[in-house]
């Protein structure tokens, strides 16, 4: 049996199972070995809960951003070490503003948004009569890959115009829904991808109507998790159902809150599908992950790319200290 | 136990049961506030579920009218094709069930894996006392940001001198690399909401670490793990780029995505093609919500406390 | 309807022309019935015999060239597979240009590549000069006895010939309704000032319906802009000429020079004149939003535009059913010279490059450079949408109008052809500034001076 390929189904599937019997084999091996030491050392049962995980992220996350980080201060085809040029570059670009700009815009409005509509969400709909399929609608526009949302909001937001001149059945009909209810209303219709600032509001509601279903699943979870004490002893308050939400349920999934936020703000950071699809980065809507990647593969230069990649580490560190503060605060309360 | 889970439904009345929770959760509120927000409720699923809904009329109307009127249109002149899913289901030189077959072979071990992994790590940050230990987890989260993009040449060099690429090993291996930070990050947050009593109790039974995590977390993270396993799944499932450049586009070993994302043709001339085909694909994970949402119960915690 | 039928007739016809084709590639003894056989296809591995045995071999492809498009490249390597014994192994990808970068970099090269753009063969061969390998003597043979010396050179980066041309496609087109032609009494226009005083003609007759000459787009995704480089190239080649056309491509005409500043003014009579465009679209800034897939459309189903300028490939854009004939319901003309006897060609291609030196690599490359695989692919292309440069090709074996009329244009070696400038520019111009500036120029109404200046600034040193 060759271990590394198969042609059929049943060797596929075989070869699936024999690799998670070898993954299950090894970390149970590990285990039980740590187990069976008598008063095992500290750093040995360290080692073996976050071993295998911290050599995977070493190898497979840590090594590449090192080699990453060095080309940032290599030329186009990482041959010429060339200092803080790609980064003098990118800072002095005309247009530069404006994308540092729509990345902070990205990074604040999403996660907050889409945060904000999961939560409420989850508690709405949370012991309602029909929680499985209100939970399923919102979270199906995670389940549709990207390639299919860029098709589904381009039937939100496509323009056609209303023609001067034209005789009313030669006019080309809508077949974006909210220009056709624009037109509806008696409005013109408006060309959404076009006019910033705004255009840029509705790239970010594809992603927040993405991400809300992720919040939304996430912070379900947790507000399973509140003890039924906690929640029948506010009833017995007497506390109506949005001092319920601000006093108990708020405060209890605060840490998944926090969680949710920073997730959804790093993945934000990293999104470029979006901008890439809709609008390409025209019309002032870039953002630098898009910039990052037109720069790595549309125009084959590595240096620029690699600096782009190291500037999104930039916008990380106030999520770092965020989340540093909010551990502190909860080893406190603990 | 003092409350009734979905878990263990009556079958005969599901309903009543549901309903008679919902009555005894309506009664603290008022009335106006319940409707109100039952309403706003409704109103989010809508707005969230137009759009789809839209794409998926559009996914059985024939290729002249999605280009030249408005899919609600429908509703006043029906037509309907399945032309569409024909096109995707049998228009490559490849069978399509190959590819959903390897999706799966991708998928699993993609989404067991990193599971794993990240549970003991999880653990391990949560509680066990060591140096460091607030400074390795924070590098730990922050790598969350780096793109995947910029691994691709170092690890794909990397797979090419061990003779891999072109396998399933250099797919799971990488992608359940690339979900440790955020799994890690995600679990370690409701590992570490546990009740502190719980695990100290334990540990004067005695229990080692290896026996806490199994006997004493593990069941109470479940609904933890289930949230995060659909999100790992469905990422895994959507995935093209890791696929593709490490296993290749090859019939033996690429997704579904792989077939998606040729629909539309060289120069994009099909493009109507990929509202039939974002459905198709979208039918393994919206059933794998709706299977492991079984998992999202109340009261674990409240039940083991206790005890 | 009745093209409806001719077509599949053809195809039913060129069917069988492949079956026998094959039958007598793979059977022992040929029969002759393939004597009738319009032209094109060989008969009996005689042709295939330099190349000798090559069973048990293997040689893989990468292509940007996606389904349904894939499968009748994958069809016309069976001859040299049935003759050679030589296995080939087709994948094409979407992602195909930054893949093969990546594929270079990580040291798992293809064997061959179909690179669509000259310019990214020379950051290839800068970038990797161990992957890339010479082309093969017998290729070099094939492209010097079949093509013109100018696509020769676009395959060559400092004097060493690397990657041989394949297909080809002509953008010099504009596309138009005979029928709305015949009862509006328009001729086809011969010169660039006939255009544009048909395009003048078309709004006095019915700018008063909303009916405008032209319609355009160019959304393309992350590559939208693209349409509106073809634009001023197809231009440029006409008002600058094709000595300052080459020099431009190569960076050493500027921008900002006067020749190309004039050809963007011309561009902007048509693209930038409300009166002119953008009909059945909106205003001048619909252009920049109309995904370049859509633009012509609005001539078939509306009638509110006369003309849209695109390539050759547009065929495939309108909907099944369509009859594409110079009597049909779409047909495109070439896009007038400054005069009559000035005729030049704009267009693009893609090339054959080998990442390795095996025999059976060098084999298959100059395979697909002979006359053999042009007409193997020309039959196994029975829908049409495909030509080359190759003047090996028989044209009886192409079967849409629009591909005859575009393999006329490409053999005509009196006129001078224009390979798509911005593909043998540098990426950082040509996949970079030149797409984004042109859509400002178009969506934001950026100032001429201002959009040539930041297409300059671009460009590496």
């Amino acid at each position: 049996m060759d271990l590394l390929y198969a042609d059929t189904t049943g060797g596929k599937f075989l070869l699936m199972f024999i690799a998670i019997a070898i993954f299950v084999l090894v970390m149970g091996a590990i285990l039980v070995i740590v187990e069976r030491i008598p008063r095992a050392p500290r750093w040995v049962v360290v080692a073996a809960f976050t071993g295998p995980a911290l050599l995977g992220i070493s190898f497979g996350l840590i090594y590449p951003a090192i080699i990453t980080t060095r080309s940032s201060f290599y030329d186009a085809r990482g041959q010429n070490f060339i200092g803080i040029d790609n980064y003098v570059t990118a800072f002095t670009r005309p247009e530069f503003q404006q994308v540092l700009l729509n990345t902070v815009a990205w990074t604040v409005i999403v996660p907050l948004a889409s945060t904000a509509i999961g939560l409420i969400y989850a508690v709405l709909v949370d012991r309602a009569r029909f929680e499985k399929l209100a939970k399923t609608l919102l979270f199906m526009p995670m389940a549709i890959s990207l390639v299919g949302a860029s098709i589904i909001w381009k039937f939100v937001y496509e323009y056609r115009p209303v023609l001067e001149g034209v005789a009313p059945d030669r006019q080309p009909a809508q077949i974006g829904l909210l220009n056709q209810i624009l037109v509806w209303m008696g409005l013109e219709p408006v060309q959404f991808l076009l006019n910033g600032p705004w255009n840029n509001i509705f790239l970010m509601v594809v992603m927040i109507w993405i991400q809300a279903g992720f919040a939304m699943t996430i912070l379900s979870a947790a507000i399973k998790a509140i003890s039924t004490e906690t929640i029948e002893a506010a009833r017995l308050d007497g506390v109506n159902g949005i001092q319920q939400f601000w006093y108990v349920t708020v405060p209890s999934v605060r840490p998944a809150l926090v969680v949710v936020l920073t997730t959804i703000a790093m993945g934000t950071l990293k999104v470029f599908d979006i901008v890439r699809t809709m609008t390409g980065g025209n019309y002032g809507t870039q953002v630098v992950a898009n910039e990052f990647y037109t720069q790595s593969f549309r125009q084959q230069n590595q240096g620029m790319g690699a600096a782009l990649a190291v500037l999104l580490f930039a916008f990380v560190v106030p999520l770092i200290i965020y989340n540093v503060r909010q551990m502190k605060k909860s080893e406190e309360v603990r | 136990m003092s409350t009734s889970t979905p878990q263990a439904p009556i079958p005969a009345t599901p309903g009543k049961l549901v309903d008679r929770l919902d009555a005894r959760a309506g009664r603290t509120r008022s009335t106006l506030s319940t409707k109100l927000a039952s309403g706003f409720a409704l109103l989010i699923a809508v707005v969230w579920t137009i759009p789809t809904f839209g794409l998926l009329i559009t996914s059985f109307r024939p290729d002249g009218e999605i280009k030249t009127s408005g899919w609600w249109t429908w509703f006043t002149s029906p037509s309907i094709t399945l032309e569409n899913y024909a096109e995707v289901l049998t228009g490559s030189r490849f069978q399509l069930s190959t590819f959903f077959v390897n999706s799966f072979v991708i998928t699993i071990p993609s989404v067991v894996i990193p599971i794993t992994l990240a549970l003991l790590a999880a653990y391990a940050f949560a509680w066990i006392d060591f140096k460091g230990r607030n400074i390795l987890f924070v590098a730990v989260f922050a790598l969350q940001v780096v793109p995947i993009q910029v691994t691709l040449i170092p690890l794909l060099t990397q797979y090419v001198k061990w003779g891999l690429n072109q396998t399933f090993w250099t797919v799971w291996l990488s992608h359940s690399i690339f979900a440790l930070p955020l799994a890690i990050f995600l679990l370690h947050n409701f590992m570490k909401d546990i009740p502190r009593e719980l695990v100290e109790a334990a540990r004067v039974d005695g229990a080692g670490h290896v026996k806490i995590f199994f006997r004493v977390l593990l069941p109470l993270l479940v609904p933890a793990i289930a949230s995060f396993a659909i999100f790992q799944f469905l990422w895994v499932w959507n995935d093209l780029l890791v696929a593709l450049t490490f296993a290749g586009g090859q019939q033996n070993v690429a997704p579904l995505t792989v077939r998606l994302a040729d629909l539309a043709g060289t120069r994009g001339q099909d493009w109507y093609l990929l509202a039939a085909g974002a459905f198709v694909s979208m039918v393994v994970p919206v059933i794998v919500f709706l299977a492991l949402q079984r998992y999202f119960v109340r009261g674990l915690l409240a039940g083991s406390v206790k005890g | 309807m009745t093209s409806i039928r001719r077509r599949s007739v053809a195809t039913l016809a060129t069917g069988m022309a492949v079956a026998l084709t094959l039958a007598a590639c793979g059977g022992g003894d040929s029969d002759n019935n393939n004597a009738e056989e319009p032209g094109g296809g060989d008969a009996d591995c005689t042709a295939y015999e330099k190349y000798g045995d090559l069973s048990g071999t293997t040689v893989s492809v990468y292509t940007s060239i996606i389904a349904p498009e894939d499968q009748p490249h994958i069809d016309s390597y069976k001859p040299f597979e049935d003759c050679t014994g030589a296995t080939i192994n087709y994948e094409g990808s979407k992602e195909f240009e930054a893949q093969l970068l990546v594929k270079l970099q990580a040291g798992s090269a293809p064997d061959i590549a179909y690179i669509p753009q000259p310019g990214l063969l020379k950051t290839i061969v800068e970038s990797y000069p161990d992957q890339i390998v010479e082309a093969s003597a017998g290729t070099m043979a094939n492209v010097e006895q079949y093509y013109a010396a100018s696509w020769k050179e676009y395959g060559t980066v400092e004097d060493t010939f690397y990657a041989a041309p394949l297909g080809a496609n002509v953008k010099s087109f504009v596309w138009y309704s005979p029928q709305m032609f015949n009862d509006a009494g328009y001729e086809i226009p011969q010169t660039w000032d006939e255009l544009l005083a048909l395009s003048d003609q078309i709004v006095a007759d019915h700018g008063a319906e909303g009916v405008k000459p032209w319609c355009a787009g160019i959304g393309s995704g992350d590559a939208t802009g693209w349409p509106a480089t073809d634009w001023l190239e197809d231009v440029m080649l006409r008002t600058a000429g094709f000595e300052s056309y080459d020099a431009w491509s190569k960076g050493e005409l500027k921008f900002s020079d006067p020749e190309v500043q004039a050809a963007l003014t011309e561009v902007g009579k048509i693209l930038k004149n409300p009166d002119y465009v953008n009909g059945g679209l909106g205003d001048v800034s619909s252009i920049a939003t109309t995904e370049f897939q859509d633009a012509g459309l609005p001539i078939l189903e509306t009638g509110l535009c006369y003309m849209h300028r695109q390539a050759s490939f547009y065929a495939a854009n309108w909907p099944e059913g369509t009859d594409v004939s110079p009597e049909g319901d779409v047909f495109a003309f070439y896009f007038p010279g400054v005069s009559e006897d000035a005729r030049p060609i704009l267009g693009g291609g893609e090339f054959v490059a080998a990442f390795s030196d095996r025999p059976e690599v060098a084999a298959f490359q100059e395979f697909l450079a002979s006359p053999e695989w042009a007409n193997a692919k020309a039959i196994a292309t029975p829908n049409g949408g495909w030509v080359t440069a190759n003047s090996g090709l028989d044209p009886n074996n192409l079967v849409s109008e629009i591909d005859k009329l575009s393999f006329q244009l490409l053999s005509d070696t009196s006129q001078e052809f224009g390979f798509d400038a911005s593909d043998l520019m540098p990426a950082a111009v040509g996949q970079g500034a030149f797409w984004t500036e042109m859509t400002a120029w178009i969506a934001e109404d950026k100032a001429d001076d201002a959009v040539l200046t930041a297409i300059d600034a671009a460009w590496p040193n």
